[in-house]
């Protein structure tokens, strides 16, 4: 359910009628969604032939892909948006990552799931061991989650790369919205995760 | 019985500056065409392939080379499409090909046939497309030289495609693939019975040297894993090794089998100008140098397939399609999927591509 909230939040921030890739789609459900709900032109890169397959079904151009190689291939500026949906922490190389966002889309929506979430530090401090949540439910040694941050450690991130955040939503485990405005060390401890919308700092 | 249709009042111009006069083109429809004729299917067949899709090919007397995907039900469903396959240009199965009657000569063109490219195959096909009446096919799907007739459909009639599916194919011949080919006729030439392509004077045919072409061919359509787990180094029909130079291995007997079947069924001096017409193949070249300016005018969905095992055809060359689609905003889907069989991977049981047509159609005839 925790991925709906997601969908909902970035569906807010897409504007009717765009252009839209989303890099790691799944299934395509989020792009249907944006299809249906904002006429968007919705393209896909999945890692996964059958997921591409499901993709295929519903009528969504998807290309079979890995978002650490396969970026490269799109020109500059050729979307209104590039999502990448909870995928940041699976990649190789986020912070290039993040400049292949903003290079190919003029504005990009990154979702993340929040290590620095009370429970995930409750977790490590309690056992001692790597924390396993219901959203982070694998072992540190089969975890496709590399390179996990916290809200704070992605907001330092785009601060360090001149990214510019135009808007950022952090959401608790039931899916409410917190209040990011000079709370951050709150948000970072109780929001379970958080979508921002960014874009270059010197358009 | 194939059908045929004849074009006779103006001849028909070729790449090269030649020209054909007749034109005939054998094809085969499967289905019926809708009132808004909105559910066309082209299929273009491969190397060696035919106008017989799908059902019982009446010369064979065995399903069609793409049965397996076209039919009643399946993922090409011939209760919902309107099928059209017709043989391509130089071929030997009812379309003017080397075989065909010159008719300035009064005997069959040989090597006086025009040498021919994949382009020169495609607009054959949009005069049958003519002749049937469709304005616009819902889509044009083929692999390998299928697949190069179905790039050529999308950089050089766009707006006669709603969508295209190009399987296991490339946008040109590699230096690797124009060598096999060579390899194969080279070996047609050096059999003395091909009579520099005039066997039929001499009621003959170079069939050794076909066969060989073929076996080497059939070699590169596999994989090694599907010739090792299939074969192994297990012996034909024998307890041991016989010191000899027969057919102790099963994997020799099974080639010598191909090569045998395939000169009863195909015409060497055609197996000659189609092979050239593949290694002819360069979309990059024709745009000078970049492939992206092949897709200018598209608005075509496309649908692009490659296999993983496939080296022949191997599926970096269909990303550097993808790529190109991309550069041109063109709406491109492309999926590589996990199979052990080689480039033949397109005509066998591969149920993830099946989903993918399947999937990919659907949503195209909704669309």
């Amino acid at each position: 359910m925790s991925n709906r909230f997601d969908f909902l939040i970035i569906e807010e921030m897409v504007e009717l009628g765009s252009k839209v890739l989303d890099i790691g789609c799944d299934d395509g459900s989020l792009l249907k969604m944006l299809q249906d709900k904002k006429k968007v032109d919705a393209r896909g890169i999945e890692l996964y032939s059958d997921r591409v397959n499901l993709c295929l079904e519903k009528g969504l151009p998807v290309v079979q892909g890995d978002a650490n190689f396969d970026l490269e291939m799109y020109p500059d500026n050729s979307f209104d948006y590039v999502i990448l949906s909870k995928t940041l922490q699976s990649v190789n190389r986020p912070r290039d990552i993040l400049e292949q966002l903003l290079r190919i889309g003029k504005k990009a929506i990154v979702s993340i799931p929040n290590f620095g979430h009370w429970k995930v530090r409750l977790y490590l401090a309690l056992n001692g061991q790597m924390p396993m949540t219901p959203s982070l439910p694998a072992k540190w040694y089969n975890t496709e989650n590399i390179h996990l941050c916290t809200i704070n450690d992605f907001l330092s991130l785009c601060d360090e790369i001149n990214i510019k955040i135009i808007k950022s939503v952090a959401l608790d485990r039931n899916g409410a919205q917190l209040n990011f405005a000079n709370r951050i060390r709150s948000v970072n401890l109780i929001g379970e995760q958080a979508i921002f919308l960014l874009k270059k700092n010197n358009d | 019985m194939t059908k045929l249709v004849k074009y006779t009042t103006n001849d028909f111009n070729l790449a090269s500056g030649k020209s054909i006069s007749p034109l005939e083109i054998a094809y085969e429809t499967y289905g019926k065409l809708n009132k808004d004729k909105t559910n066309a299917v082209l299929i273009c067949h491969a190397l060696t392939g035919d106008q017989y899709a799908c059902a019982i090919n009446p010369i064979t007397k065995k399903p069609g080379w793409w049965d397996i995907l076209v039919g009643k039900g399946k993922p090409i469903d011939t209760d919902k499409y309107f099928i059209i396959c017709s043989n391509v240009l130089g071929g030997c199965m009812g379309t003017t090909g080397p075989k065909s009657q010159n008719l300035i000569t009064n005997e069959p063109y040989g090597l006086n046939f025009p040498v021919i490219t994949i382009s020169d195959m495609v607009k054959s096909q949009v005069l049958l497309l003519d002749h049937l009446e469709i304005p616009k096919v819902l889509t044009v799907i083929g692999g390998s030289m299928g697949g190069m007739q179905v790039l050529a459909w999308m950089s050089e009639y766009p707006d006669r495609i709603k969508s295209a599916i190009p399987i296991a194919t490339a946008a040109y011949h590699t230096s690797q693939n124009i060598a096999f080919h060579e390899v194969g006729r080279q070996a047609v030439m050096a059999d003395p019975k091909w009579h520099e392509g005039k066997y039929f004077e001499h009621n003959t045919s170079p069939e050794k040297g076909l066969s060989v072409a073929r076996m080497t061919a059939h070699i590169t359509y596999l994989s090694e894993v599907a010739l090792q787990n299939k074969f192994g180094r297990n012996l034909q029909n024998r307890a041991k090794k016989t010191f000899s130079f027969d057919a102790d291995f099963q994997v020799e007997s099974y080639l010598r089998y191909q090569g045998v079947n395939f000169v009863k069924r195909f015409d060497a001096n055609s197996y000659l100008f189609l092979t050239r017409a593949m290694d002819y193949f360069d979309l990059i070249s024709e745009n000078d140098g970049v492939l992206a300016n092949a897709f200018n005018d598209l608005n075509a969905s496309v649908c692009v397939i490659s296999f993983t095992g496939d080296w022949l055809f191997p599926s970096i060359e269909s990303k550097k399609i993808v790529h190109a689609l991309n550069s041109k905003g063109v709406d491109v889907s492309f999926i590589d999927i996990e199979s052990n069989k080689g480039h033949d991977a397109f005509l066998m049981d591969e149920p993830a591509m099946f989903k993918t047509i399947r999937g990919f159609l659907e949503a195209q005839y909704v669309k």
